[in-house]
Protein backbone atom coordinates (compact mmCIF):
# COMPACT_ATOMS: atom_id res chain seq x y z
CA UNK A 1 0.00 0.00 0.00
CA UNK A 2 2.59 2.77 1.15
CA UNK A 3 5.54 1.27 -0.55
CA UNK A 4 8.51 3.70 -1.18
CA UNK A 5 7.17 4.05 -4.99
CA UNK A 6 4.14 4.93 -4.21
CA UNK A 7 5.10 7.72 -1.65
CA UNK A 8 7.20 8.84 -4.09
CA UNK A 9 4.27 9.30 -6.36
CA UNK A 10 2.70 10.91 -3.14
CA UNK A 11 5.43 13.48 -1.93
CA UNK A 12 7.00 14.36 -4.35
CA UNK A 13 4.47 16.70 -5.78
CA UNK A 14 5.41 18.68 -2.04
CA UNK A 15 8.48 20.01 -3.51
CA UNK A 16 10.52 18.58 -6.80
CA UNK A 17 7.85 17.92 -8.79
CA UNK A 18 5.38 20.99 -6.96
CA UNK A 19 2.57 21.42 -10.08
CA UNK A 20 2.73 25.16 -9.54
CA UNK A 21 6.43 25.90 -8.71
CA UNK A 22 7.90 23.13 -10.86
CA UNK A 23 5.24 22.52 -13.68
CA UNK A 24 3.97 26.10 -13.48
CA UNK A 25 0.50 24.29 -13.40
CA UNK A 26 -2.76 25.86 -12.35
CA UNK A 27 -1.47 29.13 -11.49
CA UNK A 28 -4.56 31.15 -12.61
CA UNK A 29 -6.63 29.86 -9.39
CA UNK A 30 -3.30 30.78 -7.14
CA UNK A 31 -3.07 33.95 -7.88
CA UNK A 32 -7.11 34.34 -7.87
CA UNK A 33 -8.42 32.82 -4.42
CA UNK A 34 -5.10 33.51 -2.44
CA UNK A 35 -5.85 36.94 -1.34
CA UNK A 36 -7.48 35.77 2.26
CA UNK A 37 -6.32 32.54 4.21
CA UNK A 38 -9.46 30.86 4.38
CA UNK A 39 -10.68 31.06 1.02
CA UNK A 40 -7.03 29.21 -0.18
CA UNK A 41 -7.29 26.92 2.20
CA UNK A 42 -10.76 25.76 1.04
CA UNK A 43 -10.05 25.89 -2.96
CA UNK A 44 -6.53 23.72 -1.88
CA UNK A 45 -9.10 21.22 -0.02
CA UNK A 46 -11.60 21.09 -3.33
CA UNK A 47 -8.87 20.78 -5.51
CA UNK A 48 -7.29 17.76 -3.70
CA UNK A 49 -10.03 16.16 -2.76
CA UNK A 50 -11.30 16.93 -7.17
CA UNK A 51 -8.01 15.44 -7.98
CA UNK A 52 -7.53 12.39 -6.11
CA UNK A 53 -11.10 11.47 -6.67
CA UNK A 54 -11.09 12.15 -10.56
CA UNK A 55 -8.22 10.57 -10.71
CA UNK A 56 -9.27 7.15 -8.99
CA UNK A 57 -12.42 6.95 -10.66
CA UNK A 58 -10.97 7.69 -14.12
CA UNK A 59 -8.06 4.65 -12.70
CA UNK A 60 -10.65 2.14 -12.37
CA UNK A 61 -12.79 2.59 -15.65
CA UNK A 62 -9.22 3.77 -17.70
CA UNK A 63 -9.89 0.13 -19.78
CA UNK A 64 -13.72 0.72 -20.82
CA UNK A 65 -13.15 4.09 -21.83
CA UNK A 66 -13.23 4.23 -25.46
CA UNK A 67 -10.30 6.26 -26.88
CA UNK A 68 -12.08 8.59 -29.19
CA UNK A 69 -13.81 10.43 -26.55
CA UNK A 70 -11.46 9.54 -23.88
CA UNK A 71 -11.14 13.75 -23.07
CA UNK A 72 -14.83 14.31 -22.59
CA UNK A 73 -15.41 11.19 -20.45
CA UNK A 74 -12.16 13.13 -18.20
CA UNK A 75 -14.16 16.18 -18.65
CA UNK A 76 -17.65 14.56 -17.43
CA UNK A 77 -16.08 12.99 -14.41
CA UNK A 78 -14.26 16.30 -13.35
CA UNK A 79 -17.30 18.46 -13.92
CA UNK A 80 -19.68 15.72 -11.94
CA UNK A 81 -16.91 15.97 -9.01
CA UNK A 82 -16.00 19.41 -8.73
CA UNK A 83 -20.38 20.03 -9.49
CA UNK A 84 -20.41 17.88 -6.23
CA UNK A 85 -17.84 20.19 -4.17
CA UNK A 86 -19.79 23.12 -4.97
CA UNK A 87 -22.88 21.92 -3.78
CA UNK A 88 -21.58 20.63 -0.56
CA UNK A 89 -19.78 24.06 -0.18
CA UNK A 90 -22.78 26.23 -0.92
CA UNK A 91 -24.40 24.00 1.96
CA UNK A 92 -21.99 23.82 5.17
CA UNK A 93 -19.55 27.10 4.21
CA UNK A 94 -21.57 29.54 2.40
CA UNK A 95 -19.47 32.35 3.23
CA UNK A 96 -16.30 31.21 1.73
CA UNK A 97 -18.40 29.63 -1.31
CA UNK A 98 -19.36 33.27 -2.51
CA UNK A 99 -15.79 34.83 -1.76
CA UNK A 100 -14.37 31.69 -4.76
CA UNK A 101 -17.29 32.04 -6.79
CA UNK A 102 -16.63 31.31 -10.50
CA UNK A 103 -13.40 29.53 -9.25
CA UNK A 104 -14.96 26.83 -8.34
CA UNK A 105 -16.54 25.91 -11.44
CA UNK A 106 -13.15 26.77 -12.80
CA UNK A 107 -11.06 23.86 -11.30
CA UNK A 108 -12.82 21.95 -13.86
CA UNK A 109 -10.33 23.86 -15.94
CA UNK A 110 -7.33 23.62 -13.96
CA UNK A 111 -4.38 21.99 -15.73
CA UNK A 112 -3.64 20.00 -12.89
CA UNK A 113 -6.29 17.64 -12.81
CA UNK A 114 -6.37 17.14 -16.58
CA UNK A 115 -2.65 16.91 -16.76
CA UNK A 116 -2.47 14.43 -13.95
CA UNK A 117 -5.48 12.11 -15.48
CA UNK A 118 -4.03 12.06 -18.76
CA UNK A 119 -0.18 11.31 -17.99
CA UNK A 120 -0.89 9.40 -14.96
CA UNK A 121 -4.22 7.94 -13.80
CA UNK A 122 -5.12 6.91 -17.41
CA UNK A 123 -2.14 4.14 -17.60
CA UNK A 124 -2.10 3.50 -13.97
CA UNK A 125 -3.87 1.19 -11.21
CA UNK A 126 -6.35 3.25 -8.74
CA UNK A 127 -4.59 2.97 -5.77
CA UNK A 128 -1.30 4.62 -7.10
CA UNK A 129 -3.61 7.05 -8.92
CA UNK A 130 -5.53 8.01 -6.18
CA UNK A 131 -2.05 8.91 -4.06
CA UNK A 132 -0.63 10.67 -7.02
CA UNK A 133 -4.15 12.74 -7.00
CA UNK A 134 -3.99 12.99 -3.26
CA UNK A 135 0.05 14.42 -4.04
CA UNK A 136 -0.38 16.92 -6.54
CA UNK A 137 -3.82 18.76 -4.63
CA UNK A 138 -1.93 18.79 -1.65
CA UNK A 139 1.35 20.34 -3.14
CA UNK A 140 -0.84 22.79 -5.03
CA UNK A 141 -2.43 23.25 -1.80
CA UNK A 142 0.85 23.70 0.13
CA UNK A 143 1.56 26.78 -2.15
CA UNK A 144 -2.06 28.11 -2.36
CA UNK A 145 -1.69 28.25 1.61
CA UNK A 146 1.81 30.02 1.81
CA UNK A 147 0.71 32.94 -0.71
CA UNK A 148 -2.67 33.30 1.63
CA UNK A 149 -0.47 33.25 4.65
CA UNK A 150 1.87 35.90 3.28
CA UNK A 151 -1.47 37.79 1.26
CA UNK A 152 -3.59 38.38 4.34
CA UNK A 153 -1.05 39.20 6.90
CA UNK A 154 1.33 41.65 4.81
CA UNK A 155 -2.25 43.21 2.75
CA UNK A 156 -4.66 43.14 5.57
CA UNK A 157 -3.18 42.21 8.66
CA UNK A 158 -5.10 39.46 9.48
CA UNK A 159 -4.60 35.95 9.63
CA UNK A 160 -8.02 33.62 9.24
CA UNK A 161 -9.91 36.68 9.76
CA UNK A 162 -8.33 37.50 12.90
CA UNK A 163 -6.31 40.85 13.34
CA UNK A 164 -3.08 39.56 14.18
CA UNK A 165 -0.75 42.79 13.50
CA UNK A 166 -3.20 45.14 14.93
CA UNK A 167 -2.96 42.71 18.59
CA UNK A 168 0.71 42.87 18.33
CA UNK A 169 -0.28 47.04 18.25
CA UNK A 170 2.22 47.23 14.95
CA UNK A 171 -0.06 50.29 13.55
CA UNK A 172 0.75 52.46 16.44
CA UNK A 173 3.97 52.69 16.12
CA UNK A 174 3.33 53.40 12.28
CA UNK A 175 3.24 50.61 10.10
CA UNK A 176 0.63 50.44 7.38
CA UNK A 177 -0.96 47.35 5.27
CA UNK A 178 0.64 46.89 2.06
CA UNK A 179 -2.22 47.17 -0.26
CA UNK A 180 -0.69 45.54 -3.26
CA UNK A 181 -0.37 42.38 -1.43
CA UNK A 182 -4.20 41.95 -2.47
CA UNK A 183 -4.05 42.21 -5.83
CA UNK A 184 -3.23 39.28 -8.05
CA UNK A 185 -0.46 41.18 -9.54
CA UNK A 186 1.73 40.59 -6.14
CA UNK A 187 0.68 37.04 -6.11
CA UNK A 188 2.67 36.46 -8.94
CA UNK A 189 5.99 38.12 -7.85
CA UNK A 190 5.41 36.10 -4.28
CA UNK A 191 5.11 32.67 -6.34
CA UNK A 192 8.22 33.82 -8.46
CA UNK A 193 9.71 34.46 -4.89
CA UNK A 194 8.71 30.68 -3.78
CA UNK A 195 10.09 29.24 -7.52
CA UNK A 196 13.62 31.40 -6.88
CA UNK A 197 14.02 30.27 -3.01
CA UNK A 198 12.86 26.66 -3.99
CA UNK A 199 15.50 26.24 -6.86
CA UNK A 200 18.28 28.34 -5.12
CA UNK A 201 17.80 24.97 -2.56
CA UNK A 202 17.71 22.92 -4.99
CA UNK A 203 20.04 22.75 -8.41
CA UNK A 204 18.86 19.84 -9.79
CA UNK A 205 15.55 21.86 -10.77
CA UNK A 206 17.62 24.33 -12.86
CA UNK A 207 17.34 23.86 -16.50
CA UNK A 208 20.56 23.98 -18.31
CA UNK B 1 -15.11 -5.82 -27.95
CA UNK B 2 -14.38 -3.72 -30.25
CA UNK B 3 -13.95 -0.32 -28.13
CA UNK B 4 -13.45 2.41 -30.38
CA UNK B 5 -17.10 1.17 -32.60
CA UNK B 6 -19.68 3.86 -32.94
CA UNK B 7 -22.38 1.45 -30.86
CA UNK B 8 -20.02 1.24 -28.15
CA UNK B 9 -19.14 4.81 -27.83
CA UNK B 10 -22.82 6.13 -27.95
CA UNK B 11 -23.58 3.12 -25.23
CA UNK B 12 -20.78 4.20 -23.13
CA UNK B 13 -21.77 7.81 -23.00
CA UNK B 14 -25.41 7.35 -22.51
CA UNK B 15 -24.62 5.14 -19.54
CA UNK B 16 -21.77 7.51 -18.23
CA UNK B 17 -24.57 10.15 -18.69
CA UNK B 18 -27.30 8.50 -16.30
CA UNK B 19 -25.27 7.59 -13.88
CA UNK B 20 -23.59 11.30 -13.28
CA UNK B 21 -27.48 12.65 -13.65
CA UNK B 22 -28.55 10.61 -11.27
CA UNK B 23 -25.51 11.21 -8.78
CA UNK B 24 -25.85 15.02 -9.47
CA UNK B 25 -29.70 14.93 -8.59
CA UNK B 26 -29.40 13.04 -5.41
CA UNK B 27 -26.70 15.46 -4.18
CA UNK B 28 -28.76 18.72 -5.30
CA UNK B 29 -31.75 17.53 -3.69
CA UNK B 30 -30.51 16.52 -0.69
CA UNK B 31 -28.39 19.32 0.08
CA UNK B 32 -31.12 21.76 -1.14
CA UNK B 33 -32.69 22.48 2.45
CA UNK B 34 -29.28 23.41 3.93
CA UNK B 35 -28.75 25.58 0.50
CA UNK B 36 -32.17 27.49 1.15
CA UNK B 37 -31.87 28.14 5.00
CA UNK B 38 -28.24 29.65 3.87
CA UNK B 39 -30.31 32.07 1.43
CA UNK B 40 -32.51 33.02 3.84
CA UNK B 41 -29.73 33.73 6.44
CA UNK B 42 -28.03 35.76 4.29
CA UNK B 43 -31.06 37.68 3.08
CA UNK B 44 -31.93 38.65 6.78
CA UNK B 45 -28.45 39.43 6.96
CA UNK B 46 -28.38 42.07 4.65
CA UNK B 47 -31.69 43.47 5.53
CA UNK B 48 -29.80 44.16 8.61
CA UNK B 49 -26.51 45.32 6.97
CA UNK B 50 -28.85 47.87 5.05
CA UNK B 51 -29.80 49.48 8.48
CA UNK B 52 -26.61 48.87 9.76
CA UNK B 53 -27.17 46.52 12.61
CA UNK B 54 -26.09 42.79 13.12
CA UNK B 55 -22.40 43.79 12.26
CA UNK B 56 -21.22 41.21 14.85
CA UNK B 57 -22.39 38.24 12.63
CA UNK B 58 -18.58 37.18 11.78
CA UNK B 59 -17.45 37.44 15.31
CA UNK B 60 -20.09 35.20 16.69
CA UNK B 61 -19.69 31.41 17.23
CA UNK B 62 -23.22 30.82 15.48
CA UNK B 63 -24.45 33.07 12.55
CA UNK B 64 -27.51 32.23 11.60
CA UNK B 65 -28.78 32.12 15.39
CA UNK B 66 -27.28 35.33 15.70
CA UNK B 67 -28.81 37.02 12.78
CA UNK B 68 -32.25 35.49 13.35
CA UNK B 69 -32.27 36.90 16.79
CA UNK B 70 -31.20 40.18 15.06
CA UNK B 71 -33.65 40.00 12.70
CA UNK B 72 -36.62 39.56 14.83
CA UNK B 73 -35.68 41.69 17.12
CA UNK B 74 -34.80 45.08 14.62
CA UNK B 75 -37.34 44.04 12.15
CA UNK B 76 -40.92 44.86 13.46
CA UNK B 77 -43.20 44.47 10.68
CA UNK B 78 -43.42 43.63 6.53
CA UNK B 79 -46.01 44.13 4.29
CA UNK B 80 -46.66 44.24 0.65
CA UNK B 81 -47.69 46.90 -1.93
CA UNK B 82 -49.08 46.92 -5.38
CA UNK B 83 -47.38 49.82 -7.56
CA UNK B 84 -50.50 51.85 -6.97
CA UNK B 85 -49.78 52.17 -3.17
CA UNK B 86 -52.21 49.80 -1.82
CA UNK B 87 -51.61 47.30 0.71
CA UNK B 88 -52.11 43.66 -0.35
CA UNK B 89 -53.04 41.57 2.43
CA UNK B 90 -51.87 37.56 2.55
CA UNK B 91 -48.57 37.53 1.03
CA UNK B 92 -45.81 36.91 3.03
CA UNK B 93 -42.71 40.07 2.07
CA UNK B 94 -40.26 37.72 2.93
CA UNK B 95 -41.28 34.81 0.69
CA UNK B 96 -41.52 37.01 -2.58
CA UNK B 97 -37.53 38.32 -1.56
CA UNK B 98 -36.95 34.60 -2.60
CA UNK B 99 -38.53 35.03 -6.21
CA UNK B 100 -38.20 38.52 -6.57
CA UNK B 101 -37.24 38.31 -11.05
CA UNK B 102 -40.78 36.73 -11.15
CA UNK B 103 -42.03 39.78 -9.69
CA UNK B 104 -40.41 42.40 -11.98
CA UNK B 105 -41.06 40.25 -14.88
CA UNK B 106 -44.66 40.79 -14.13
CA UNK B 107 -46.51 43.81 -15.55
CA UNK B 108 -46.26 46.68 -13.59
CA UNK B 109 -49.64 46.79 -12.29
CA UNK B 110 -49.32 43.25 -11.27
CA UNK B 111 -46.55 43.64 -9.12
CA UNK B 112 -46.35 42.33 -5.47
CA UNK B 113 -43.55 44.51 -3.80
CA UNK B 114 -42.68 43.78 -0.32
CA UNK B 115 -41.39 46.52 2.60
CA UNK B 116 -39.91 45.93 5.86
CA UNK B 117 -40.35 48.00 8.84
CA UNK B 118 -37.54 48.06 11.27
CA UNK B 119 -37.50 49.97 14.87
CA UNK B 120 -33.68 50.69 16.18
CA UNK B 121 -32.56 50.81 19.73
CA UNK B 122 -33.95 54.49 19.75
CA UNK B 123 -37.58 53.67 18.49
CA UNK B 124 -36.50 55.27 14.97
CA UNK B 125 -38.38 53.98 12.37
CA UNK B 126 -37.24 53.03 8.75
CA UNK B 127 -38.26 51.29 6.00
CA UNK B 128 -36.15 48.74 4.19
CA UNK B 129 -37.35 48.14 0.06
CA UNK B 130 -35.52 45.12 -1.66
CA UNK B 131 -33.91 46.11 -5.25
CA UNK B 132 -33.49 43.34 -7.96
CA UNK B 133 -32.00 44.45 -11.84
CA UNK B 134 -29.58 43.25 -14.15
CA UNK B 135 -25.99 43.82 -14.35
CA UNK B 136 -23.62 43.34 -17.01
CA UNK B 137 -23.51 39.53 -16.58
CA UNK B 138 -26.01 38.61 -14.41
CA UNK B 139 -28.39 39.83 -11.75
CA UNK B 140 -28.00 42.42 -9.42
CA UNK B 141 -29.50 42.82 -6.38
CA UNK B 142 -29.71 44.86 -3.24
CA UNK B 143 -31.49 46.68 -0.25
CA UNK B 144 -32.35 49.73 0.60
CA UNK B 145 -32.86 51.45 3.68
CA UNK B 146 -34.94 54.99 4.05
CA UNK B 147 -35.91 56.99 6.77
CA UNK B 148 -39.47 57.23 7.83
CA UNK B 149 -39.59 60.61 5.62
CA UNK B 150 -39.03 58.00 2.67
CA UNK B 151 -36.68 60.17 1.42
CA UNK B 152 -32.96 59.60 3.19
CA UNK B 153 -31.22 56.49 2.19
CA UNK B 154 -29.87 55.30 5.46
CA UNK B 155 -27.68 52.73 3.42
CA UNK B 156 -27.80 50.50 0.71
CA UNK B 157 -26.33 47.19 0.08
CA UNK B 158 -25.86 45.58 -2.92
CA UNK B 159 -24.74 41.86 -4.15
CA UNK B 160 -24.63 40.70 -7.17
CA UNK B 161 -24.20 36.77 -9.05
CA UNK B 162 -20.99 37.18 -11.39
CA UNK B 163 -19.89 40.78 -11.90
CA UNK B 164 -16.39 41.01 -13.10
CA UNK B 165 -14.07 40.86 -9.88
CA UNK B 166 -12.39 44.29 -8.96
CA UNK B 167 -14.46 46.14 -11.66
CA UNK B 168 -18.35 46.04 -11.55
CA UNK B 169 -17.97 43.94 -8.35
CA UNK B 170 -17.04 46.78 -6.78
CA UNK B 171 -20.77 47.52 -5.91
CA UNK B 172 -20.79 44.78 -3.29
CA UNK B 173 -17.59 46.61 -1.56
CA UNK B 174 -18.73 48.65 1.80
CA UNK B 175 -16.54 51.58 0.25
CA UNK B 176 -18.84 51.70 -2.62
CA UNK B 177 -22.59 51.03 -0.44
CA UNK B 178 -20.72 54.17 1.52
CA UNK B 179 -21.60 56.82 -0.88
CA UNK B 180 -25.24 56.38 -0.59
CA UNK B 181 -25.77 57.25 2.98
CA UNK B 182 -27.69 60.95 3.43
CA UNK B 183 -28.52 60.86 -0.45
CA UNK B 184 -31.90 61.11 -1.05
CA UNK B 185 -34.69 59.68 -3.76
CA UNK B 186 -37.42 62.50 -3.94
CA UNK B 187 -37.66 65.57 -5.03
CA UNK B 188 -40.46 67.29 -4.44
CA UNK B 189 -42.29 64.68 -3.62
CA UNK B 190 -41.74 62.22 -6.27
CA UNK B 191 -39.39 59.18 -6.94
CA UNK B 192 -36.27 60.43 -8.83
CA UNK B 193 -33.94 57.56 -7.16
CA UNK B 194 -30.37 57.93 -7.48
CA UNK B 195 -27.77 57.91 -10.06
CA UNK B 196 -24.31 56.74 -10.75
CA UNK B 197 -22.33 59.41 -12.02
CA UNK B 198 -19.13 57.84 -14.47
CA UNK B 199 -16.37 60.34 -14.07
CA UNK B 200 -17.77 61.40 -10.13
CA UNK B 201 -20.75 63.20 -8.73
CA UNK B 202 -20.76 66.33 -7.78
CA UNK B 203 -19.87 66.86 -3.83
CA UNK B 204 -23.40 68.49 -2.80
CA UNK B 205 -25.20 66.42 -5.51
CA UNK B 206 -27.95 64.86 -3.35
CA UNK B 207 -29.33 62.89 -6.27
CA UNK B 208 -25.74 61.05 -7.59
CA UNK B 209 -23.24 59.20 -6.80
CA UNK B 210 -19.68 58.21 -8.36
CA UNK B 211 -20.14 55.14 -10.54
CA UNK B 212 -17.83 52.48 -10.09
CA UNK B 213 -14.17 53.21 -12.46
CA UNK B 214 -13.99 50.25 -15.08
CA UNK B 215 -17.49 49.23 -14.34
CA UNK B 216 -20.07 51.18 -16.60
CA UNK B 217 -22.08 49.04 -17.41
CA UNK B 218 -22.61 47.57 -13.67
CA UNK B 219 -23.12 50.72 -12.81
CA UNK B 220 -25.77 51.61 -15.62
CA UNK B 221 -27.30 48.11 -14.13
CA UNK B 222 -27.49 49.56 -10.77
CA UNK B 223 -28.60 52.97 -11.42
CA UNK B 224 -31.50 51.53 -14.03
CA UNK B 225 -32.18 48.61 -11.25
CA UNK B 226 -32.91 51.47 -8.11
CA UNK B 227 -35.21 53.71 -10.82
CA UNK B 228 -36.55 50.91 -11.83
CA UNK B 229 -37.62 49.27 -8.39
CA UNK B 230 -38.33 52.59 -6.39
CA UNK B 231 -40.53 54.27 -8.83
CA UNK B 232 -42.75 51.20 -8.64
CA UNK B 233 -42.94 52.45 -4.65
CA UNK B 234 -43.93 56.07 -6.13
CA UNK B 235 -47.82 56.26 -5.47
CA UNK B 236 -47.24 54.75 -2.00
CA UNK B 237 -44.85 56.55 -0.26
CA UNK B 238 -46.77 59.55 -1.69
CA UNK B 239 -50.07 58.54 0.07
CA UNK B 240 -47.61 57.90 3.15
CA UNK B 241 -46.21 60.80 2.61
CA UNK B 242 -49.54 62.59 2.34
CA UNK B 243 -50.67 60.75 5.39
CA UNK B 244 -48.02 61.84 7.61
CA UNK B 245 -48.28 65.34 6.20
CA UNK B 246 -52.32 65.41 7.13
CA UNK B 247 -51.66 63.86 10.48
CA UNK B 248 -48.45 66.59 11.68
CA UNK B 249 -49.66 69.75 10.32
CA UNK B 250 -47.23 71.62 11.80
CA UNK B 251 -44.44 69.56 9.90
CA UNK B 252 -43.60 70.85 6.27
CA UNK B 253 -46.13 68.98 3.66
CA UNK B 254 -43.24 68.91 1.94
CA UNK B 255 -39.44 67.33 2.29
CA UNK B 256 -37.88 70.17 0.75
CA UNK B 257 -35.62 68.43 -2.04
CA UNK B 258 -32.71 71.10 -1.20
CA UNK B 259 -31.82 70.61 2.29
CA UNK B 260 -28.61 69.61 2.61
CA UNK B 261 -28.08 66.26 3.35
CA UNK B 262 -26.33 66.28 7.01
CA UNK B 263 -29.51 67.76 8.31
CA UNK B 264 -31.72 64.98 7.37
CA UNK B 265 -29.77 62.41 9.00
CA UNK B 266 -30.91 61.23 11.64
CA UNK B 267 -28.43 60.23 14.41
Amino acid sequence: MFSAKNMKLLTSPFGVNNPITVQILGICSALAVTAKLKPAFVMALSVTVVTAFASLIISLIRNGIPSRIRIIVQLVVIAALVILVDQVLKAYVYDVSKQLSVFVGLIITNCIIMGRIEAFALGNKPWPSFLDGIGNGVGYGIILIILGFFRELLGAGTLWGYPVLEKLGLYHVGYVNNGLMILPPMALICVGLIIWIQRSRNKNLIEK
Amino acid sequence: MNKNSNTYIITYAAIMVVIVAAVLSFAALSLKPIQSANVRIEKMSDILRSIGEGGEADKVPNKAAYITEMYQKYIVESFVINPSGDKIEGVDAFTLLTNLKAEYDKPEAERQLPVFVSRNDAGVVSYVIPVYGAGLWGPVWGYVALADNWDTVLGVVFDHKSETPGLGAEISTATFQAQFKGKQILRDGAVVSIALQKGGAADDDPYAVDAVSGGTLTSRGVESMLKECLSNYDAFIRKQLSQSASAAPTAPAEHAATDTTATQVNP
